[in-house]
């Protein structure tokens, strides 16, 4: 069953387009990823599918409705743009918060209460916001988003700011939470984090989607591998080949992406013919490299 | 509804939880007591210095001393007179030195002369009362020299006798006008800082939220509009029982310091012939004119990104009360004023200016009710249009921070 539905959306303000006729549906219980520049329509998109804006053309349907304030109890959202009373309490705070998503005052104490614990912070619990570090703000931010247990999760770049340890934590919150049912939709700018995390991915290109659909399945309809040489001999030359994309030097060798993979077999011949060959692999491409190939530049 | 408590009560509580909040409720109603008891804390100083000035005299005439001691009693003066021995030179020299403050010379010259001598010319106080005694005794003397009978002498001192009389049957007499006047100004300054106060409260409450960005979260969680108007009603309620404080306190107070509320300094107030409609339409008025603003600064705070900003884009508003505040207060001393009966029914100046024509004059009820009712649809349309702006004001960011960006907002919040 489609719950979150984004059907030909556009959303312009004033003369620009910053939405630009997109459509994608996230199944229930999916994580799917959301990728972008700065400036992509990320945020317009989340905004619109919370219904915080509304589109120019086109909807956003939640189980086949359009979301309103009905809905509260069953949305999460973490805002790009970090955002809780920095003179309150965290614990009241995230108690306010949740029951402002209709949630039971009992049942949010505790619920805060053990989320707390669970990200090993409950001494900040009387602690007021602005006296802890950005990334336990981040944790704050995240519990305050799920606190209610909500069925749609929308997370604006979880993990930007956060230390490698932190991250793993949220991770596997955030991967719990799913698991329970929640169907969760997350931008970030880290490729690793999306090809870990999410069944589904999307990226967009100044408003518009440009690729859409199951990691595997873009991977695939990518239609291009890398290719590894590892080589004693020097096998720069063979980066001229025909069939050969793009050559990428390494130490001792070189990645070279390949839209055929009979020219993968072809390159292995040539780089025996030059010399022994220590290594040699066909690689997926990484998102990275779609991304990139897609969007045009890197991703900031 | 459930969500409408909830912010209702977190507004109320967090800004009643504020050490602000108790410090400026600790120091109102401590000056309240102090006021109260000003009268006997003014007496208890006074104490030391009632006790009896000596003032030297040097009569050269010989004959005035007595008669001008006489005058003095009679003007409740506390000033003894002692004819000196000494003489001017000696005198001068002692107040030189500082031993005696001052003296007073009495010379006889076609009717008394006199000088004042003093180490400064400040001791004003004493020099003027011995003028006004002297001026009498010298118009007495005249009088004498004229061989004017008594009852001449009563008239030509006959004070002036003047009434006013106002020929409406509608205003009120002169006498209750002074009385009900010292009231009205009161409760004026009240709701003048109500209206400010308060509404300010707002306006940096809605900035914080959305300068701290919480306010995405807040709006993704219930309706702008919803949380605009919770928090409206969380904080005029703060701000009745702050009132209700202040007005037990002030009661309190007045009790305590044991005087009549009808004497002394109170009776200048016109607690005396307090009319319970006053009361009424104070609070009345305190409320319409919360409710007015306070859409209005919820409005203009929604359109700022930085608390830094609200001063600037609330200066409009400001301007607006104390053009009210002008009008009333200068109203005060003629309310019946054809620009004060205009200001009446202009829906941001009607919560002073009516409160102050339905406290001084006897207007007929639709006056107030067809103020009432033109700020109630006035309070109706801004919450309509603050509501609107609101909505796209809280998504707004930006370095901007003036009245365009209303437009701005209403077309981000259409756009919804």
């Amino acid at each position: 069953m489609m719950t979150l539905s984004i059907r030909n959306a556009t959303k312009q303000f004033g003369n620009f387009t910053a939405v630009d006729n997109i459509s994608f549906d996230v199944a229930e219980g999916q994580m799917h990823g959301f990728l972008g520049a700065n400036g992509a329509g990320k945020t317009t998109t989340f905004r619109m599918a919370l219904g915080l804006l509304t589109p120019t053309q086109g909807e956003v349907l939640w189980q086949g409705r359009r979301i309103s304030y009905a809905d509260s109890p069953d949305i999460g959202y973490l805002p790009e743009e970090r955002g809780l009373y920095p003179k309150m309490k965290v614990q009241d705070q995230l108690v306010y918060l949740a029951r402002l998503r209709r949630m039971d005052k009992k049942q949010a104490e505790q619920g805060a209460k053990d989320w707390l614990e669970r990200f090993e912070v409950p001494h900040y619990a009387n602690k007021k916001v602005e006296e802890l570090s950005k990334g336990n703000q981040q944790k704050i931010q995240l519990i305050a988003s799920l606190l209610h247990n909500p069925k749609l999760l929308i997370l604006d770049e979880p993990f930007s700011g956060l230390d490698p340890v932190n991250v793993e934590m949220l991770k596997k919150a955030i991967l719990d939470f799913q698991k329970q049912g929640a169907t969760i939709v997350f931008s970030s700018h880290r490729m690793d984090h999306v090809e870990e995390l999410c069944d589904d991915m999307s990226i967009l290109d100044k408003g518009k989607l440009v690729v859409h659909g199951s990691i595997r399945e873009v991977k695939r309809t990518f239609g291009k591998q890398n290719v590894r040489i590892h080589s004693d001999s020097d096998i720069t030359a063979l980066g001229t080949l025909p069939g050969v994309e793009k050559f990428t030097a390494q130490r001792s060798g070189g990645v070279f992406r390949i839209a055929d993979e009979a020219v993968g077999q072809h390159l292995l011949a040539r780089a025996l013919e030059l010399g022994p060959v220590r290594q040699f692999a066909l690689e997926e491409p990484s998102l990275e490299e779609i991304f990139i190939e897609k969007v045009g530049r890197a991703h900031v | 509804m459930y969500s409408f408590w909830i912010i209702f009560k977190q507004a109320f509580k967090t800004k009643a939880m504020t050490k602000s909040f108790m410090i400026t409720t600790l120091v109102v109603v401590a000056s309240f007591f102090l006021l109260a008891n000003l009268p006997s804390i003014i007496d208890s100083f006074d104490g030391d210095d009632s006790s009896q000035q000596t003032l030297q005299v040097v009569d050269k005439a010989g004959q005035y001393t007595e008669a001008l001691q006489a005058q003095l009693g009679q003007q409740d003066s506390t000033i003894q007179l002692e004819a000196s021995a000494l003489s001017e030179e000696q005198l001068r020299s002692d107040v030189q030195a500082g031993d005696i403050d001052a003296f007073l010379v009495l010379e006889d010259d076609n009717g008394v002369t006199a000088r004042y001598i003093a180490e400064s010319a400040t001791e004003s106080a004493q020099a003027a009362e011995l003028e006004n005694a002297l001026q009498s005794l010298q118009t007495a003397s005249v009088a004498e020299r004229l061989e004017l009978e008594e009852t001449e002498l009563a008239q030509l001192f006959a004070p002036v006798e003047m009434e006013r009389e106002a020929l409406a049957e509608s205003s009120k007499s002169q006498e209750e006008l002074s009385q009900a006047r010292g009231l009205v100004y009161i409760l004026i300054m009240v709701i003048y800082i109500a209206v400010i106060y308060y509404p300010n409260m707002i306006a940096m409450e809605v900035a914080n939220e959305k300068s701290s960005r919480v306010m995405e979260i807040l709006i993704s969680s219930v309706s702008p509009v919803k949380h605009m108007f919770a928090k409206i009603a969380g904080i005029g309620s703060l701000g009745i029982l702050q009132m209700m404080i202040f007005a037990l306190a002030g009661y309190l107070a007045i009790q305590s310091s044991g005087s009549d509320l009808t004497e002394g300094v109170f009776s200048v107030m016109g607690f005396s012939e307090v009319k319970f409609s006053t009361f009424f339409y104070a609070i009345l008025f305190f409320l319409l004119g919360y409710f007015l603003y306070a859409v209005l600064a919820a409005l203009l705070g929604s359109l700022v990104s930085r608390t830094e900003d609200v001063q600037q884009l609330m200066l409009p508003m400001m301007i607006l009360i104390i053009i009210a505040s002008f009008i009333a207060f200068s109203g005060i001393s003629m309310p019946e004023a054809g620009y004060v009966t205009v200001a009446s029914y202009i829906p941001f100046f009607a919560p002073l200016v009516m409160f102050l024509r339905v406290g001084l004059l006897d207007i007929p009820l639709w006056e107030p009710l067809l103020s009432i009712a033109i700020m109630l649809l006035t309070i109706g349309i801004l919450g309509w249009f603050g509501a609107r702006v609101y909505r796209g004001g809280v998504l707004m960011y930006g370095s901007s921070q003036s009245l365009k960006d209303i437009r701005r907002a209403i077309k981000l919040g259409n756009e919804k």
